[in-house]
This record gives C-alpha cells, structure tokens and sequence, in this order.
C-alpha cells in the first residue's frame, strides 16, 4: 500500500473541507473494506486519507412518524438489528443482514456501501487493461464476464452495480443527505444519485469528489418491501442478482400499488424496472403475477458472452422478493 | 517493489537512507519529505484546523488484552500489521489480507472485526483482544478446550479467527444456538475443511445434543 497523511476531522465540514475537487489524491476512510484492499491492490492509491470514523453526527438513527434518517456511519449490524428499521423497510434491513460475514457487517458503514467500488476484476486487477483506470478499452466485454452487466445497451463499461442496499433503498423512494464545500447542501433521490462511470475520474455515483454523503432519509409509508438475492455462497460474498421490491397493498387479494421493483448486479446501476412495475401496477400479488413481473423486468436485458443464465436468475429474483413482500409462502424452501 | 516495514527493533528504510545521506533520493521515491512536512502544507482544500498524521510512523496507543501499549507506525500499517510485527502479539493470523478468510479476526470492543482491513491508528480508544485473551492463569478458555477435544482443526492457522468469532457470539448471547453460532462464524473460512469438527465442538458449547 502506498502511504499516506491521514486526517482525522470530528466535524461533516472539516471533512468535507480535506476534499479535492478530483478523485484520485484524496479519500474518505469509513468501514475500509473497500478502500484498504483497493490501496493494497494499488487500484486506489490516495496521498490522503480522510477517517470519517471521529464524526459522532453520522451515526445517528432518528426514526419519525414521516421519515426515518439513518446516519451514513452507521454499521451494516446495527441497520441489520434496528428494530423500527427491521418492522418499516424490511428491504433495506433484509439485504443488510446478508452482506459479507459479521466481521463485514461490523465494520462497513451505509455510507461505504452506497458509494463502494465496483468488483469487475479487471478493475481490481492493476494489470488488465480498464476504462476505469485509464485505458482505451473494457477487458470485460469480451472477457470473463459472468458476473457483469446483462443490460448493457449504450454502456462502453460493463460492470454490475454491487451495493445490495441501494436496491432496497430505492424501491423505498429514499434520499441522500450530501454535504459539499462552503456548507452547500442538496437532497438526492437515490434513483437518481447512480450513474455509469467510463472513464478514470468517474465513481459509480454522482458524488462530486468533494462531497460527502451525511445521511439517508426514507418516507414511512407503510409500504410492502422485501430484498432477495441469488447467491453462489451463502456468505461473505456479493448475490450474483439481487431484487427489491415495495408497494402498497398487494396483500390477501388487495391491489399493489406504487410499485417499485429494483434490480441489483445487472447493470452498471441499480436498475429501476419500470416494465416489471407496470406488469404489476394494480393488481393483487400472487404468483402468476409475481412471475409476470419476473419475466417484464428481463425485457430488453442484452447479455454478454458468460452471463446469459443471469436472466434466469432476475426473473426468479423478481418473482421471490414480490412473494416475500407479499407474505405468501417461501414455496423454495420446501 | 518490496517494501520494508518499520520496526521498533531494526533501523527503519527511511532512517537508513537518512542515515546514507540519501535523503533526498528518499523524497523522490517516496513523493513526501522525509522530514515532517507541516500539516497545513499537505492539505491543498484547506481544513487546515484538522491536523495530519504522517505519512510518517506516528505514537499511537492501542489497548490489546486489557493492557495499553505504544508503538510507532506509518497510517498506513494495519492493525494486524502492527499486532504482530511491532507489538508480538501472533495469535491473529495474516491470510488472505482482503477482508475474506477470517484468520485475522479480533474483536474490537466485543464485536469481530477483520483487523487485516483496518488501520492500527484507527483502532485507537478501543478495547482489542485477540486469541490470547482465551487462556489465562495458565487455564484456556472453554472454547480453545473445546476445538482441542473435538480435533476442530487440522493445520490449525485459521483457528484463533474461529475461536475469536466463536467468543464473540457466545460473549454476547450465552444461550446462542448453534445455528446461531455458525452464523456468527460466516465470515471464516478453513482451508482443510474442518467444520464438520467444528460443529461437534459447537453443539459441545452450546450443551447440545448433535443429531
């Protein structure tokens, strides 16, 4: 690992006071799952480094009748074990609980999840050629590529997008809290704050380098929700597909409505399936039309080489998360 | 290239090069001044109320087994790094060195952490303890006891992560099931495949007939 300074701010704006304009020279250290093994690999090799571990204010959970705000330094554990969370956004708290093993979940923050890398191996390799970093063309494409993108129209990189709580937090129509220079605040959805990055100075995200994420904000609106992954592991690992869902209603026969359904590890951003929602907008949730909505949110899915299977998996992934959310029976686990 | 690690014991890279009149040769290989450079010059977004550690070795204190001890070390040494090669504490072991296999687990505070992915100075304040904290007074602990009893290990190196995790679990629920427990163990992994053993030294601890 190249060395660094290190900063220790206490306060959102010292820190956010210790950014640069640019990625690269300065980073923000939370959990650090991802960043010291991006430093260890030399993918990331920052002069700076910036602990957001000393700011107590991003580690609060304020749950209101309207909203609920949880800190972006809060730990995957305790969003895991959060009793209101778990009873209010069961996708958020469902997904939070199956990410890496309990070391992960001790140390990794909702912060860090929302904005980790990508874990293309070709980017985490320092010697493959990469758009990312740098190069003239993606090794993905026409490479190993089983666990890339399967929605791949208009992307030159081909990466899946990893975070497993941004999914649930979606569907749930929730909200980042970004702090930048000269105390600058804005709110953003976070169905809008994803984008695909193509080049070296591009995150997964729309961060500027100079902001920081304080916190996510989620309405209460007594909505229906529920995450499922596919996995290969059962832990420490990332689903090779993930959903989630919300809605209102839907249960006993009642019509869903307000449909969201998400779709993780598929394409270079969390993917908002509006087909899947309009196969499902207003009517009751069983299983005909929980598979309905599988096979509408694979439409158009364009897969590379190795990941065909993957549309498969999403179609399932979508019909399970909507049963789950429903209450209807775990027919899988027989 | 290979890079030295600083210790306490032998002369570091950076005080030999000094030492050869090779500073200056050390700020080109390094990019920073072998010297301290102040804070306020290394921070080109201002925040200069914030003050920087290194990138040279810094004091810091770390409360290991109940005991505070003080080394000296670059940000960048992880707290496993500096457990073992500046402190002598050899229980956690390096594996994977990626946040995956466990062998390095301690707990920080009560809860397991991968101290291969943390940073010595970040560990500061809290209360580690390692596999060694598992036998005291010449007596171990009734889980170290256990994996003997029940042959738990074969090579024996990813163990003191197991055994970590496995306190961590019971420490925090004594009447954790065995499911229970093995989900505690989720973020371990044994090369030899010695989990079937592991059970039977888990249903052990958990006063639990294994069917």
């Amino acid at each position: 690992m190249k060395n660094f300074a290190y900063f220790r701010p206490t306060t959102p704006e010292q820190a956010v006071a210790l950014l640069e304009a640019r990625w690269g020279n300065t980073e923000m250290l939370a959990g650090g799952t991802d960043l010291l093994t991006l430093q260890k690999q030399y993918i990331a090799q920052p002069a700076r480094v910036v602990s957001l571990n000393a700011i107590g204010g991003l580690k609060t959970i304020a749950v209101g009748e309207r909203s609920a705000s949880i800190g972006a330094g809060v730990t995957l554990a305790t969003i895991s074990s959060h009793a209101d969370l778990r009873r209010l956004f069961p996708a958020l708290t469902m997904a939070a609980s199956e990410i890496g093993g309990p070391q992960i979940r001790n140390m990794g923050t909702l912060g860090g999840n929302l904005c980790q890398r990508n874990r293309c191996w070709y980017f985490r390799d320092e010697h493959s050629p990469c758009l990312l970093r740098g190069g003239n063309s993606c090794s993905a494409i026409e490479g190993e590529n089983k666990y890339h993108a399967i929605f791949t129209q208009n992307h030159r990189c081909v990466i899946a997008s990893p975070s497993t709580l941004a999914t649930g937090l979606i569907a749930l129509g929730a909200s980042a809290e970004v702090l930048g220079p000269q105390n600058r605040r804005r709110n953003v959805e976070l169905a809008k704050f994803y984008t695909a990055p193509v080049g070296p100075n591009d995150r997964e995200h729309s961060l500027a380098a100079n902001e920081l994420v304080t916190s996510v904000t989620i309405p209460v609106r007594g909505l229906n929700s529920a995450a499922y992954e596919v996995r290969q592991r059962q832990a420490s690992d990332w689903p090779i597909v993930q959903v989630a869902v919300a809605f209102s209603g839907g249960r006993n026969g009642e019509k869903a409505t307000g449909v969201r359904i998400v779709l993780g590890q598929v394409s270079p951003t969390p993917l908002l399936s509006e087909t899947a929602a309009r196969a499902l907008e207003g009517r009751p949730i069983n299983e005909a039309n929980a598979t309905a909505a599988g096979r509408a949110a694979v439409e158009g899915a364009k897969p590379l080489g190795q990941n065909g299977y993957k549309i498969r998996l999403v179609e399932v992934a979508v019909k399970r998360a909507l049963m789950l959310a429903a209450g209807l029976p775990r027919y899988w686990e027989a | 290239m290979i890079e030295l690690e600083t210790t306490e014991a032998g002369p570091s890279r950076r005080q030999f090069l000094q030492g050869t009149g090779a500073a200056v040769t050390a700020t080109a290989l390094t990019g920073f001044a072998a010297s301290d450079t102040p804070a306020a010059e290394l921070q080109p977004g201002g925040g200069g109320q914030v003050p920087a550690v290194g990138p040279g070795a810094a004091k810091i204190t770390l409360n290991v087994n109940g005991r505070d001890v003080q080394t000296s070390v670059e940000p960048r040494v992880t707290l496993l790094d500096a457990l073992r090669n500046y402190l002598d504490v050899t229980g956690c072991k390096r594996v994977c060195d990626r946040a995956t296999c466990g062998a390095c687990t301690v707990m920080l505070d009560g809860k397991v952490v991968y101290s291969c992915t943390m940073l010595a100075i970040e560990a500061q304040g809290k209360a580690i303890r390692t596999a060694e904290s598992l036998y005291n007074d010449g007596k171990a602990d009734a889980i170290p006891v256990a994996f003997a009893r029940t042959d738990a290990q074969q090579c024996g190196f990813c163990t003191p992560g197991f055994v970590v995790a496995m306190k961590a679990v019971l420490e925090a629920n004594p009447q954790a099931t065995p499911a229970e427990v093995e989900r505690g163990l989720q973020g371990n992994i044994c090369r030899c495949g010695t989990y079937e053993q592991m059970r039977d030294a888990i249903y052990s601890l958990c006063n639990t007939k294994r069917v």
